[in-house]
């Protein structure tokens, strides 16, 4: 069938192009790097031995960093490093020797939010991109106007703006805006909590921060008697059974708006926690492949797939949110019940080598697992089958009666075919009761 | 012993009143400023009002600055932009920022103003300070989690005026959340705008350190939760200027003037003896005891982390 030719402008017009915007996934570590490059990351950002803001993750060491620029680059990825301390008198001589390193390590760019990590790497590592972090707390296309206008190719935004503020700010400035659209979330400006340095003496903005933010707090109300003479004791704002109050936020999911947030413009998809487990990173990070890539190969008919919130369900360990996108968050924001800590599904194994000819694959173990366990075995491609484990056996061909040595190599007949990385994940047999 | 010049007394005002009582109690310098652009003030001189702010700080011979210190966000601009219009013809003596937007605009309407860099948490080194001080900053205002080593490197390397607060409270978590009304909403209970506003004497108890009480409270910038401590220098005024730091500054949030007042007269007198004989420094109990006359019984005075060391 032919078109009129005067029909054709319209018709291309209605075929939006989309720009393919990045996602971004944390690399808590090197293993966990790998996971969310094979799984479908385009860009990881790690921290490595200095000024990142996780000082008690697993971070990198610059070989470790070589390591993951060679794997990811077999990929067509990118590796970023977040230098995202404020940093202190203490912490500045040591900051130009460390951009040159990441220069020479092949890292793509670092993540800062302190000005003098930011001109230093500018000045002294020209082939590093600087991304300003999220923790500038950057809100307005002013502001994003001067980092652009210093040499920023890209800005974190805060994580208050709405998708408004961020349409905005895309019209008005030529950059690249990266934005969070999964996982925890400082309830506060980022950079702008000091109360683990108050009450813990631990620096929150150099990557001590102990959370106090999701403590337990009563709130009261100063009172005065009848001559205005302010009363020792002020009047609690809750009843002895009610939860306390807290600041504690949802974790962000924004898997249900993609198109809108390709549509605005955002370039750069970023998934939040260098803390959280393997599992975690690998089957986030599935769930948004999935609806990118879907959404840019067919705007028009595209459709949220129930599966995928599914996985993004089996690896949450919180409850979850839309942040501040569409408004700004209220009382079903925010965690006041005891947080289930638990994800429903953990990680048990991956596959190191698998065997077609005989079904038998070899099994890194890394959660308990026995006979009986029903395995769920999970890959970039969605999930491949599941199947109740028969017979465990070690390396040597040993039967077990239970996996339950961390990083055992096991050999396990597989009910259909794995690939080396597929993961093999089971349900908690306890999952822990809410109140 | 050579006189050493004394630093500037900076003290917070929220009203022209308050300008003119802690000018009389011997404050060099106010800072002032409206709540639609400066955050955590004591209290609003509007826009309209500015204008004779500035002509009393000048009948009283003392400096004014206006603090522009909000994270803006776009839908704030316009109306900032006309601010600094109004600031470039009122010519405060400086203008204290934290967001570059500041900056940007100050620049695209020609005004190259007195610049003070005060992002709170976040100034917490030297070298940050100069890259603002390149940018047009003449002073940084240091964050209160500094101790005495750290400010007084900062004061020998930054090459610029440093202030430092030595009284009051501080900032110690700023949401653009609203959160007492979210608590509120989720016990049930109707929570109206009614609730914002810093004078509602709401504060918070940890439960595991039932002895504090932080001070918290919502407005238009979201919610804020201040120390359960105030900061009072006055005794180790020597120690501290030891450093040659420019301005001491004196926080008067959620204070009555009559307080904010007598504890600006204490540390002017403080200030003086020192000036005048600074080896030997000898804090007179009296500036103490005004001080505690008014103070809360809930809220210890300390010094801070001047002399603490964090981890991290």
């Amino acid at each position: 069938m032919s078109i009129r030719l005067e029909e054709a402008p319209a018709a291309v017009a209605n075929r939006r192009k989309l720009a393919r915007p990045e996602l971004l996934a944390p690399g808590g570590n090197l293993e966990k790097l790998k996971m969310a490059v094979h799984y479908g990351a385009d860009a990881v950002y790690i921290g490595g031995p200095q000024y990142s803001l996780r000082s008690n993750a697993d971070n990198f060491t610059l070989d470790e960093m070589r390591e993951a620029v060679q794997f990811a680059e077999g990929y067509g990825a990118k590796v970023f490093v977040a230098a995202n301390i404020y940093a202190h008198n203490e912490d500045l001589a040591g900051i130009a020797d460390y951009m040159r390193e990441l220069e020479a390590v092949g890292i793509a760019a670092i993540i800062a939010a302190d000005p003098i990590i930011i001109d230093t790497a500018m000045k002294v590592a020209p082939k590093l991109e600087v991304h300003l972090s999220t923790q500038q707390s950057t809100l307005n296309w002013e502001a994003v106007r001067y980092w652009k206008e210093e040499g920023l190719p890209r800005v974190v935004l805060a994580r208050e703006a709405s998708m408004k503020d961020i349409m905005e700010i895309k019209q008005k400035v030529d950059v690249e805006i990266e934005a969070f659209v999964h996982g925890a979330m400082c309830s506060s400006f980022s950079g702008r909590c000091v109360l683990s340095n108050h009450l813990t003496d631990r620096d929150s903005n150099r990557g001590g921060c102990s959370q106090s933010c999701r403590w337990k707090y009563d709130l009261y109300q100063s009172a005065s008697d009848e001559s205005g003479q302010l009363l020792a004791e002020g009047v609690p704002l809750f009843a002895d059974e009610e939860e306390s109050f807290t600041m504690g936020s949802k974790d962000l999911c924004m898997i249900e708006h993609i198109p809108q947030i390709i549509d605005a413009g955002i370039d750069s998809l970023k998934i939040e926690g260098r803390m959280k487990s393997m599992h975690y990173a690998a089957t986030v990070v599935y769930a948004y492949r999935q609806a990118i890539d879907a959404y840019l190969a067919d705007p028009e008919q595209y459709e949220l797939k129930p599966e995928w919130l599914e996985e993004i369900h089996k690896a949450a360990n919180r409850p979850l949110n839309e942040g501040f996108f569409f408004q700004v968050p209220g009382a079903k924001e925010h965690i006041y019940e005891e947080e289930d800590k638990q994800a429903p599904f953990d990680f048990a194994g991956i596959v190191l080598e698998y065997d077609a000819a005989t079904g038998m694959a070899v099994i890194e173990q890394r959660n308990y697992f026995k006979p009986g366990t029903e395995l769920e075995v999970f890959s970039p491609d969605g999930v491949r089958f599941r199947q109740t484990v028969e017979e465990i056996c070690d390396e040597e061909g040993n039967p077990l009666d239970a996996a339950r040595h961390p990083l055992q190599k096991l050999r396990l007949k597989m009910e259909g075919p794995v690939k080396p990385m597929d993961m093999l994940r089971k349900k908690f047999m306890l999952k822990k009761s809410r109140k | 012993m050579a006189l050493r010049t004394s630093p500037e007394l900076l003290a917070t005002a929220r009203s022209i009143e308050e300008i003119k009582q802690v000018a009389q109690a011997g404050a060099d310098a106010v800072i002032v400023g409206e709540s639609r652009f400066g955050v955590r003030l004591s209290g609003e001189i509007t826009a309209d009002e500015l204008g004779d702010a500035i002509a009393a700080a000048r009948e009283h011979g003392i400096r004014i600055y206006v603090a522009v210190n909000h994270v803006f966000a776009n839908d704030q601009l316009p109306e900032l932009k006309e601010y600094i219009q109004l600031l470039k013809q009122l010519r405060p003596d400086a203008l204290v920022f934290g967001d570059p937007a500041v900056l940007m605009i100050c620049r695209d309407l020609g005004y190259e103003p007195v610049f003070h860099w005060n992002p709170e948490m976040t100034s917490t080194n030297y070298a940050t300070a100069q890259y603002w001080g390149a940018r047009g900053a003449k002073r940084v205002v240091l964050a209160r989690e500094l101790n005495l080593e750290e400010i007084t490197e900062v004061t020998e390397h930054a090459g610029m005026e440093v202030q430092v607060q030595v009284h009051g409270m501080t900032t110690l978590y700023h949401s653009g959340r609203n959160l007492i009304q979210s608590y509120m909403h989720y016990q049930g209970t109707e929570a109206s705008d009614e609730i914002q506003g810093k004078e509602h004497g709401f504060y918070l108890v940890e439960q595991e350190r039932k002895d504090l009480r932080f001070p918290i409270y919502e407005d238009r910038d979201g919610t804020h939760i201040m120390s359960a401590e105030d900061i009072c220098l006055l005794e180790v005024l020597d120690e501290l200027l030891t450093a040659p730091i420019h301005s001491l500054k004196m926080e008067g949030l959620l204070m009555s003037t009559e307080a904010h007042a007598a504890a600006v007269r204490s540390y002017r007198e403080a200030l003086d003896a020192w000036t005048s004989d600074p080896d030997n420094y000898e804090p007179n109990p009296v500036w103490l005891e005004r001080i505690q006359h008014y103070q809360d019984p809930h809220r210890e005075l300390t010094y801070g982390f001047l002399f603490k060391e964090q981890v991290y």
